[in-house]
């Protein structure tokens, strides 16, 4: 193994680390605001993928420009999802933790089936896309053009959500709601209307991500499953609901995994990153910059 | 408690034995193959989600990891008669025990977390699970163990001419599940879960050992759990880490109890009868060549459960026995 290996998949790892960031924020969002976790949001990374990739092939909309719209879809999607389906999950009464995780897992089920009914079992990946396949190299250092124009968005839309949240009426409304959702109903905050926006912007997040997985992963209705756990991992090792730690989370979660691959055979490299999400929170319950 | 929690109690033991009676006498009428795999499969997953129950129902620590105890009970059986010729008797039991023991030492550090850290630390736990199994060689990697068939006899529980001695089996296993949950319910460790369930803080206060109850809910649970994972390992006779020990059999697990009734006696029991043929059966009707229609009848009905009926079908139950009782 020679320095050259090492700083080599550290960076790639570095690269994905910020992907996944953005993958798990949404997330990570969502349950800052309300206490929820979506274990659906696989799937929304699934149908964002799939939505590139159509845009794609019907109307040779390359995905970098298809992302912008892919997100906006995705923002109505999540708000719908909050309105049809999580409105109605947290007023339980009875076992409201558990109606929670299985709503939510019941939706990322059907999702999963619809997927496997209207666009088959198949594999299928964007073959030309304007920077699929394409690789820079700084002093003999290969990255890959998609990932790191991922990382770039990564960055930028973390960037855009500090300001938002810090600086917007909407942001403040969002906070504000988050800290005490009883209290902002005197101000004439609507919370249904702040949750709704909340989960549409988780979701148009996780939007932003999947058309940029879509360049260089393939796309199959069970796709969402594999990254899903990843983010899970991120938030909670970043600690629930905080949107830095997702973004923390995401880039140790990268590293951790490109540095188990160095280590073990690749089919292990997930093990790392389990290993290291178990000792965070055996050693802090609430993860790395968890408060609550 | 008083008269009435009594009565109830006896009624339920009445009840089951009743239900087991008329179930045993099942297969004498319905002599389909196909329908007989079902309903072995349905008393399977009844015994699966009852254990599983135990901890998370009545103790409240939701688990979906116990996938790991599944495919452990499996794998111990299974390895045990390949390569040392031990009876799948004997392996169950060690499948049992060795999965309690691992709950307990998974448990030490585990609950010490609450709430989604301690529900995605059971995930990553089984997932780890099963990427090691994937790779371990001596155990047969991804690949898996074909379980050879000697002959058909109750000594090395292998049937390959009839479906019967398995569904008897699975029958005593539901059984057996559910005589203690019905056992633990009434005794201080079902009072200690409940309180513990309900208000950690509060149990600790009260004198209530939170830690050992969880840690005694852990071991209960994941043996029964491993001892239906050997039956299965018997059932199929072949066995690989995917198809013991993947996520999907933690959440399998999970849905008969969430549909029929969380932390319920009945729950699991009337849940597994729901779920388990209509899902066999969208399968092969509707679900052929992997189009997932049998998903999304799957998905919408938990979603609709979890939203409608949150505290399970049994509430109905209940609710018409409390307005027979006024």
């Amino acid at each position: 193994m020679t320095a050259e290996t090492i700083i080599q998949s550290l960076a790639s790892g570095l690269l994905m680390g910020l992907l996944y960031g953005l993958i798990a924020v949404g997330l990570a969002l969502i349950f800052g605001l309300m206490d929820v976790v979506n274990f659906a949001h696989g799937e929304f990374l699934m149908i964002a993928m799939y939505a590139t990739f159509f845009l794609f092939a019907f109307f040779a909309i390359d995905p970098l420009l298809a992302a912008p719209l892919v997100a906006a879809a995705l923002f109505v999607f999540g708000a719908v999802v909050y309105l049809l389906v999580v409105r109605f999950a947290v007023r339980a009464k009875a076992n409201a933790g558990m109606v929670q995780i299985f709503s939510t897992f019941g939706l990322a089920i059907v999702m999963r089936g619809l997927a496997q009914f209207f666009f088959t079992p198949d594999y299928r990946s964007i073959a030309h896309s304007w920077l699929g396949g394409k690789t820079i190299s700084i002093h003999g250092i290969f990255l890959p053009v998609p990932q790191l124009v991922g990382a770039l968005v990564s960055i930028a839309a973390f960037g855009a959500l500090y300001f938002f949240i810090n600086r917007t009426d909407f942001g403040r409304a969002l906070e504000a709601t988050r800290e005490d959702a009883g209290a902002v109903a005197l101000v004439g905050i609507d919370k249904n209307k702040v949750f709704a926006l909340g989960w549409g912007l988780g979701a148009a997040l996780v939007g932003l991500a999947g058309a940029v997985m879509a360049m260089f992963f393939y796309i199959y209705p069970d796709v969402g499953a594999s990254f899903a756990l990843i983010a899970y991992v991120t938030v909670a090792l970043g600690g629930f609901g905080s949107v830095f730690g997702a973004f923390a989370g995401g880039i140790i979660v990268g590293l951790v995994e490109a540095s188990t691959a160095l280590l073990l055979p690749p089919s292990l490299k997930s093990v790392g990153i389990y290993a290291v999400y178990l000792l965070v929170v055996f050693i802090r319950p609430r993860g790395l910059f968890g408060s609550i | 408690m008083d008269t009435n929690f009594a009565q109830r109690r006896r009624r339920d033991l009445i009840v089951a034995a009743c239900l087991a009676a008329i179930a045993a006498l099942v297969p004498l009428f319905v002599k389909d193959v196909y329908v007989q795999n079902i309903m072995v499969l349905t008393l399977m997953y009844a015994a699966l989600s009852q254990s599983w129950n135990i901890l998370s129902g009545y103790c409240g620590q939701i688990s979906l990891g116990h996938a790991l105890y599944f495919g452990l009970g499996a794998y111990t059986t299974a390895l045990l008669f390949t390569k040392f010729g031990v009876l799948p008797w004997f392996g169950m039991l060690g499948g049992g025990l060795i999965s309690a023991i691992i709950a307990m030492a998974l448990g030490y550090p585990c609950f010490r977390l609450r709430g989604h850290y301690f529900v995605i630390a059971t995930i990553v736990i089984a997932e780890t699970a099963l990427l090691l199994f994937q790779n371990w060689d001596w155990a047969g990697a991804a690949l898996g163990i074909d379980i050879p068939v000697r002959h058909d006899s109750w000594l090395t529980f292998q049937f390959t001419r009839s479906k019967l001695p398995y569904f008897y089996f699975a029958l005593v296993l539901a059984c057996i599940a559910w005589f203690v949950t019905w056992w633990l319910e009434d005794s201080k460790w079902g009072y200690w879960w409940r309180a513990v369930k309900d208000n950690p803080d509060a149990a600790e206060s009260l004198g209530v050992v939170v830690f050992n109850s969880k840690m005694g809910a852990a071991a209960v649970s994941a043996f029964l759990t491993a001892v239906g994972g050997s039956f299965y390992a018997q059932f199929v006779s072949y066995i690989d880490p995917e198809s013991v020990m993947g996520f999907q059999f933690s959440l399998l697990m999970a849905l008969p109890a969430v549909l029929g009734g969380i932390g319920t006696l009945w729950g699991p029991v009337l849940g597994a009868v729901i779920l388990i043929p209509l899902t066999e059966l969208t399968r092969s009707f509707i679900g052929g060549s992997g189009r997932g229609v049998d998903l999304i009848v799957y998905g919408t009905l938990i979603v609709l459960i979890s939203l409608a009926r949150p505290e399970g079908l049994v509430g109905l139950f209940s609710r018409r026995r409390k307005e027979a009782t006024r």
